[in-house]
């Protein structure tokens, strides 16, 4: 069965542009635009991999990695963080909050797709 | 002043043994083997020629192992990784210096090589030492909660050198236990050229959940100090072909038998002086009955000391199939089996060509290309067998590939082309194989520079029937091919059905022989007056009188003579004989040596009775007769 990825941005460029590199990779991805809609999906569904960006409008990140494991599904589900190398801190709340690790902005798409495999091996 | 040159022999038998130990273990280094013991050997075989060659005065040939001694010394001492390209020299390195040992054999300049530079130029960069990381990996129980596996930190550490793994820790007790936490530890060596830094990012993510220590071991240590194995490579034989190393326990048995004889013979003098009477007959006849048992025992043990393990012919093959594959870009897993069979030594030698030939010929018609064997649904790397064991005082040698298979529908149209079969006719199995064996008959497409030399499998036949053997094939089309080679254990032995024509005796080897009928004078038909045809079912084979091949007699009539029905070369013959006599084991006297070559004859044999009988040559017979028509 396909990995399927929930991919989770405010900006529509950047949830196209990792949508299209992890479909490329094979795997298949669902995104979300800000926190509550992707609770709303991870609560519907059970997903390989939650890859979220940390502002964001209505629920940022830490607060999506915080309430996602508390979901009964999501307990072990690998959470990656999109952050700027700036947000040392950042990284920090996200990884108390209960982030598995992250992906630092800017990132190319081989980089991206590397990590993700490193995480979920082949799709 | 002592004469060295008595003991070049004995080098140039070593130094290729040496050789051999040093192929293997390269090969076995490649395959992914990686053990100090296997570069030791290496090492040790080489240093080994240099001492002797340096001794005798080989000059090339001490200076050459000596550099490959010091790069060799490097790998040994771990001060330089063992890349594949490292191994490609080495193994061109074995093969240079066995030309330099055969040219110093044959007292010749050896052929000019840049081998020495290109070794001087692999030793004058000195490698970066691969460092040897010492990880200590202690993740607080919380790790699996993050989401986090410490499986991948190792497989990106794995990707970077050469990692061990050890887990350290403790499960806790089956009540306590919570497999959301993580209670274990890690201890983590890694070989490799990696940068401190380069390990700590793979820890990235877990760098606070963890206790991680990173500390670089000295260099001494890092090799395990392994003593060098010292007992000595006994299974590697050389293709030498004056002299023959035999075990003590084939001697020894040897001399225990002798010495049994000499006994025997003294009993039955004993026996011999004075009067005879019924007791004393008695005991003669069991003193001869007792003669008889230790001279087929003698035979028996002579015959063994010419057994060698068919290893020695097999060794080269894990090279040819290591070369060829990377040459026809094929990924070949070569499997050996039944080494140790033994079999005359004279066999063995002449043997490894024909093989090669297979294998060669397996390796590029029959296994696949990667790509091709993925779209068939098979493994990548093709399978390629080579198996031997002894049935029924043969030996049989299968070359077994899980290939392509034959094509059965290319072979017929090829044999129709070619005049090999009628226009039309589809023979069974056994015929439409035998056909590739035929003269002239070639499926592969293209004549690729391996096996498509001209050199079909007809002399691949020739050669075996020439050793007295036989070899057949089997293939399934989409599952591969064997092929199955049946060998006599000796040349010197044949077994043989006696026959009598006029008042000489014969013996027609029995792998020639299909079967024998009593002649039925209305079956004889007679072309142009002077070739006779037989009647058989459904064919005519040609009548070849003994007599006039010999004698130059007449012939008297047929009726009531046997016709022995015999094969070579796949064409059939029928001798006529007067009368079937034993079938029995006879040893093979050349005729060459003592009288001159005959043709139609292959050897000659004393019988009990003292008289000698001719062994007849069947496909040279029917060549003759070939010839003659």
């Amino acid at each position: 069965m396909t990995k399927e990825i929930l991919a989770v941005d405010d900006s529509g460029s950047m949830r196209e542009m990792v949508s299209f590199t992890l479909k490329s990779g094979g795997f298949n991805v669902v995104s979300a635009c800000d926190g509550v809609e992707a609770m709303k999906i991870a609560r519907s569904r059970a997903v390989s991999l939650v890859l979220t960006d940390l502002n964001m409008p209505n629920m940022d990140g830490i607060s999506l990695i915080k309430e996602l494991r508390g979901l009964p599904g999501y307990k072990f589900t690998p959470i990656l963080m999109l952050t700027t190398e700036s947000a040392a801190d950042r990284k920090q709340q996200g990884k108390e909050a209960g982030a598995t690790g992250w992906v630092v902005k800017p990132f190319n798409p081989d980089q991206l797709l590397a990590t993700i495999k490193k995480v979920l091996g082949a799709p | 002043m002592i004469d060295l040159a008595q003991f070049h022999q004995t080098f140039f038998e070593e130094s290729f043994e040496g050789l051999a130990v040093m192929e293997s273990n390269l090969l076995e280094l490649e395959a992914g083997q990686d053990s100090l013991d296997l570069v030791h050997g290496v090492f040790r075989a080489a240093h080994s020629i240099k001492g002797a060659a340096a001794t005798l005065g080989f000059n090339a040939v001490t200076e050459f192992t000596n550099l490959l001694e010091t790069l060799l010394d490097q790998l040994r001492e771990r001060q330089r990784a063992i890349t594949p390209e490292l191994i490609n020299l080495l193994l061109e390195s074995v093969d240079r210096l066995r030309t330099l040992l055969r040219s110093a054999q044959d007292g010749q300049e050896p052929p000019s090589s840049t081998l020495s530079q290109r070794l001087e130029a692999v030793l004058s960069r000195t490698e970066s030492v691969p460092r040897c990381w010492q990880i200590v990996f202690a993740p607080e129980s919380h790790l699996f909660q993050t989401g986090n596996d410490p499986a991948w930190i190792f497989k990106a550490l794995a990707d970077m050198g050469r990692l061990t793994l050890h887990v350290a820790g403790e499960l806790p007790a089956w009540a306590d236990f919570n497999p959301d936490h993580c209670t274990l530890r890690w201890e983590l060596t890694l070989e490799g050229d990696v940068e401190e830094a380069a390990i700590r990012q793979a820890f990235e993510w877990v760098e606070d959940d963890c206790r991680l220590e990173v500390t670089q071991r000295e260099q001494g240590a890092a090799a395990p100090a392994a003593a060098p194995a010292a007992e000595e490579d006994r299974r590697s034989w050389t293709g030498l072909e004056t002299t023959l190393r035999v075990g003590t326990d084939k001697v020894d048995a040897l001399i225990n038998i002798v010495g049994e004889l000499v006994i025997t013979q003294s009993m039955l003098v004993q026996l011999g002086n004075g009067d005879m009477d019924s007791a004393r007959l008695i005991r003669l006849r069991d003193g001869l009955a007792q003669l008889e048992r230790h001279t087929r025992e003698l035979q028996e043990s002579v015959m063994r000391i010419r057994m060698v393990p068919i290893s020695a012919c097999f060794q080269r093959f894990p090279r040819l199939v290591h070369d060829l594959s990377h040459r026809l870009g094929k990924q070949v897993e070569l499997r050996l089996s039944g080494e140790q069979t033994e079999l005359d030594k004279t066999v063995m030698e002449r043997i490894g060509d024909p093989l090669v030939h297979l294998v060669r010929n397996a390796l590029d018609h029959g296994l696949e290309a990667p790509a091709d064997r993925r779209s068939a649904g098979k493994t990548e790397t093709g399978l390629l067998e080579l198996h031997a064991y002894h049935k029924g005082g043969h030996i049989v040698i299968e070359v077994r590939d899980d290939g392509k298979g034959l094509n059965r529908e290319r072979i017929l149209q090829r044999a129709w082309s070619r005049g090999l079969l009628p226009e039309g006719e589809v023979p069974g199995d056994e015929k439409l194989y035998d056909l590739v064996f035929q003269p002239g008959f070639s499926t592969a497409e293209a004549l690729s520079d391996l096996s498509g030399r001209g050199v079909g499998l007809d002399v691949v036949r020739r050669n075996i029937k020439e050793l007295g053997g036989q070899v057949a094939l089997t293939s399934t089309e989409g599952k591969g091919t064997t092929f199955s080679i049946r060998l006599p254990l000796t040349l010197a032995i044949v077994d043989g059905q006696l026959v009598r024509v006029g008042d000489s005796t014969y013996i027609i080897p029995l792998v020639s022989m299909i079967e024998s009928l009593r002649i039925r004078p209305d079956n004889v038909r007679t072309l142009t007056g002077q070739t006779e045809l037989y009647s058989m079912i459904g064919e005519y084979i040609p009548i070849v009188r003994l007599e006039r091949l010999f004698d130059g007699q007449e012939g008297g009539q047929l009726g009531g003579s046997m016709l022995v029905v015999v094969e070579g070369d796949g064409c059939k013959a029928g001798l006529v004989v007067d009368e079937l006599e034993a079938q029995q084991q006879v040893v093979i006297k050349s005729l060459e040596t003592n009288y001159g070559r005959v043709a139609g004859v292959s050897g000659a044999t004393i019988l009990g009775d003292g008289t000698v009988a001719l062994i007849l040559d069947v496909p040279g017979i029917i060549e003759g007769l070939a010839c003659a028509a």
